[in-house]
């Protein structure tokens, strides 16, 4: 294996780890407030399916993406809808919205494009174009650090950028903001902020938007990537991410390392399709399973013990 | 239980606000119903400036939602609040804040896994980034400890602080929103004698500084050793205000209870019979490893109390659950002469029960009952193996059981006298009531209970004493676990202090005085023990 090989490999985690790493950080922030939030993969699906509709319609993605988050802040809100102001049940009313979704894009997707719930291809402006960096030319025949740059960091979509400025971006919100210390504390004793006088309704709706517009971004980056909206497209992404929060103890940073060790288990099984081990080859299926297995293995309770934020999925009722 | 004796009253540090000074809060007419119950019915309270206000009242009389509604948690339905001399709206708790009042729940409402800087802040930063607040909130708490006897530790996380610190936060919390007025709701249930103390130092040092303190509580020493002046309240209606001086512990108790309350138990002097507890070398190793219980000998007779005195977590909560059969240990138990098992199948709490051993746990919300169930299951959980409550070998009677529920609430005066109500829906008081009867009811020859009267109100915990002295009578064993030194006191025939997992030392009531046991409970032994002369 050479080094451009694991720089290719390296090169595909970033690009996979994109859209978990946005739903991952979307799942932080309402997760943080207190709302358990199953519902990203319907986020994500219905975000990538208007985006992609809307893409292909204007021929913009930029417009795509406002649509995707658009659609997917629409879905954040029933979601606080039914959670907060009404006090249902968080896990019910993410999975209502998972199946929604599911259904939903392949039904108007049919009837729009009559594709069989795919939307046509999107090509030029209708995708987002590859960022290249500064120099990325100039310094390309240095060793080791020139084709790293140009291969790895250079020449990705303006969504991993953001993605990436993301996670010191939420550390920072978090950990140094008013609004984050309100946010984490109303996720451990919602009681405590509200005979602080400040309100907890508004508090988790803030964080299912900040939730219901990283999903968007993460939604349209899938349509942009796989050039147009296939059914199911988000292929269960949106469990993988909570798996990766729940990895990532509900910590930006931790957050980033999960979802690019997601993402590298899934450019190593896109990248070889079956390894022979002696006579033994391993089924392609069983490569291309790796992120799921780790997420089982996650969710059972194999990684160290994880403490989510203590008043999840309980809705904020004042007491007597 | 409650203490007649005036010897810890103090007198004010400060110079006594002279009735002449400023009100500080003026309630007017208050009412609040919830639904058909009159919570709150045309309440009138005026408290001075610098002055440490008493609300006295059994659980459910309305003191919590008075002050809630003062606090912005609830609106009245009608009244008017006034702070020092203005009328002011208090819609949420942000107004209560502006107007100066801060309040220190009974359960605190504190970030657990925060800093105690986090947790002062909260609510109250100066901007959109949180580093300024924390360093002008670190200063200013530094100041404010060493003003009030406040310490604490700053970057501690609240989970690893005492409950008696939390509170000291909750103090602070409010101090740092600049309360001129404070209130406390039971603000002693959770703490230790000594924090309690501490914890009254410090009022009377908000006091001296001119700060106005209600203390909502329905310990009538509190009240008699604190307040300047007191309420009392009763099925939502304010029955008397008066100047604590001029008012005794059993006026207060009358006027809380609407009929005489007997404080002191009422009981002849015990006549011990044969041991029927034994314990020798009882050594507990919890789950952390930490030994909790250090080798204990102790023996109950038939017909006697023995008490266990002591800060709570020096082994007493340990020793209680061995006996009880859910905790291990090593050494030796006897009950009427036979040894029990420590460990292994036959030591669990069903093994116990049919040795003769009740229990009343001393968490009745996470051992004694289970809140989510009717009052008829609970009555029998533990029994409910018990042929009495079978129909045929595959189905229990429920109706049979539901029927003799019914009848031993009605023994214990539980109320409502409602069988099928949810274990929650009762007052702290009449759980325990619950628990009482179950356990008391198997007729058993040795009763361990622990915190009897923990969160019970003051009528109910009259009861509760006096069935515990009645089975005495009746020649059983009895030993009895508690923190409240008073009803140590007021109980027992016998005491044992429990300090570090050891017996510190066996004294008689009648020859011990709560210095005394308070030496003891902090671990110092200058006197002859109890059981060198009893032995004779």
């Amino acid at each position: 294996m050479d080094y451009l090989t694991v720089l290719q490999i390296l090169d595909s985690t970033v690009r996979l780890a994109t859209p978990l790493l946005l739903t991952c950080l979307a799942g932080l922030f309402s997760e943080r407030a207190g709302i358990v939030d199953i519902g990203l993969e319907g986020k994500l699906l219905v975000a990538a399916f208007m985006s992609g509709a809307v893409a292909y319609v204007t021929g913009s993605i930029w417009l795509g993406l406002l649509a995707g988050v658009a659609a997917s802040l629409v879905f954040s809100m029933i979601h606080g809808l039914a959670s907060i102001t009404f006090q249902g049940d968080q896990l019910i009313s993410g999975v209502a919205l998972n199946f929604l979704a599911a259904g939903l894009t392949v039904v108007i997707g049919q009837s729009w494009f009559a594709l069989g719930g795919r939307t046509p291809p999107l090509s030029g402006n209708g995708r987002f174009g590859e960022w290249t960096l500064p120099f990325s030319d100039a310094w390309s025949k240095i060793p080791v650090f020139g084709p790293t740059y140009s291969e790895l960091i250079s020449g990705h979509t303006a969504l991993t950028y953001i993605a990436l400025i993301a996670v010191p971006l939420s550390w920072w919100v978090l950990y140094r903001t008013r609004f984050g210390l309100r946010l984490r504390a109303v996720g451990e004793n919602p009681s405590a902020v509200d005979t602080a006088g400040i309100s907890v309704v508004r508090l988790r709706y803030m964080a299912l938007i900040i939730a219901g517009v990283l999903c968007g971004l993460a939604g349209t980056y899938l349509a942009s990537l796989a050039a147009g909206f296939v059914k199911d497209m988000s292929a269960g992404r949106g469990y993988i991410a909570l798996a990766a929060l729940i990895f990532a103890k509900w910590r930006p940073w931790y957050a980033l390392s999960a979802t690019l060790i997601f993402g590298f288990l899934e450019a190593v099984g896109n990248r070889y399709q079956s390894i022979s081990i002696g006579d033994f080859v391993i089924p392609v299926q069983f490569m291309q399973a790796l992120p799921y297995i780790l997420t089982v293995v996650i969710l059972a309770g194999f990684i160290g013990k994880a403490i989510p934020p203590r008043a999840g999925g309980t809705p904020y009722v004042k007491e007597r | 239980m409650v203490s007649t004796t005036h010897e810890g009253r103090q007198t004010p540090a400060a110079p006594i606000a002279p009735s002449t000074a400023p009100l500080a809060i003026e309630l007017r007419g208050i009412s609040k119903a919830f639904g058909p119950v009159q919570a709150n019915k045309d309440i009138c309270i005026s408290v001075r400036k610098g002055t440490i206000h008493g609300i006295i009242g059994e659980n459910g009389a309305g003191k919590s939602t008075l002050m809630s509604i003062l606090y912005g948690f609830y609106k009245a339905d009608s009244g008017t609040v006034l702070i020092n001399g203005k009328e002011v709206q208090i819609t949420d708790s942000q107004a209560a804040i502006a107007a100066g009042i801060g309040m220190v729940f009974q359960h605190f409402k504190l970030v657990e896994n925060f800093s105690v800087l986090e947790n002062v802040v909260l609510g109250a930063e100066d901007g959109g980034l949180l580093m300024p607040s924390l360093g002008k909130a670190r200063k200013l708490l530094k100041q404010l400890s060493d003003e009030y006897e406040l310490s604490v530790d700053p970057d501690a996380l609240i989970e690893d602080l005492s409950v008696g610190h939390q509170q000291r936060v909750e103090i602070l919390k409010a101090l740092y929103r600049q309360a001129d007025i404070l209130i406390l709701d039971e603000p002693t249930g959770v703490l230790t004698p000594a924090e309690a103390d501490h914890l009254f130092r410090i009022l009377e040092g908000l006091k001296a500084q001119g700060k106005t303190i209600i203390l909502i509580t329905h310990k009538l020493r509190e009240i008699m050793n604190v307040t300047d002046s007191v309420s009392v309240m009763r099925r939502g209606e304010m029955t008397a205000t008066v100047s604590t001086a001029d008012t005794s512990p059993e006026q207060l108790a009358e006027l809380m209870v609407g009929r005489k309350v007997l404080l002191e138990v009422d009981k002849t002097p015990a006549t011990p019979g044969a041991p029927i507890l034994e314990v020798e070398k009882l050594t507990v190793v919890d789950s952390h490893g930490v030994t909790r219980v250090k080798g204990v000998d102790l023996t109950v007779r038939a017909g006697e109390i023995l008490g266990i005195a002591g800060v709570a977590g020096n082994g007493q909560t340990e020793l209680l659950e061995v006996l009880g059969g859910y905790q291990t240990g090593t050494g030796v138990i006897r009950v009427n002469g036979q040894e029990l098992d420590l460990t292994g199948k036959a030591s669990d709490g069903q093994s116990r029960r049919a040795r003769g051993i009740a229990h009343v746990p001393e968490d009745r919300h996470d051992e004694g009952l289970i809140l989510n169930f009717a009052a008829w299951e609970n009555i029998v959980f533990g029994y409910h193996h018990d042929p009495e409550y079978q129909k045929n070998a595959w189905i229990m009677d429920n109706a049979k059981i539901k029927k003799i529920a019914h009848e031993k609430m009605e023994r214990f005066d539980t109320r409502p006298l409602n069988e099928k109500l949810e274990a929650k829906s009762f007052s702290g008081g009449n759980q325990q009531k619950i628990v009482l009867a179950r356990e008391i009811e198997r007729n058993p020859d040795l009763l361990l209970i622990g915190q009897p009267t923990r969160g019970v109100d003051i009528g109910a915990i009259e009861f509760i004493h006096q069935q515990i002295v009645a089975l005495r009578d009746q020649g059983k064993a009895i030993l009895l676990v508690s923190v409240e030194l008073d009803e140590i006191m007021a109980l027992s025939d016998r005491i044992a202090v429990m300090f570090d997992g050891n017996i510190m030392g066996e004294r008689l009531p009648s020859e011990t005085n709560e210095q005394e046991l308070g030496m003891l409970m902090a671990g110092i032994n200058n006197g002859a023990d109890a059981t060198l002369s009893e032995g004779a």
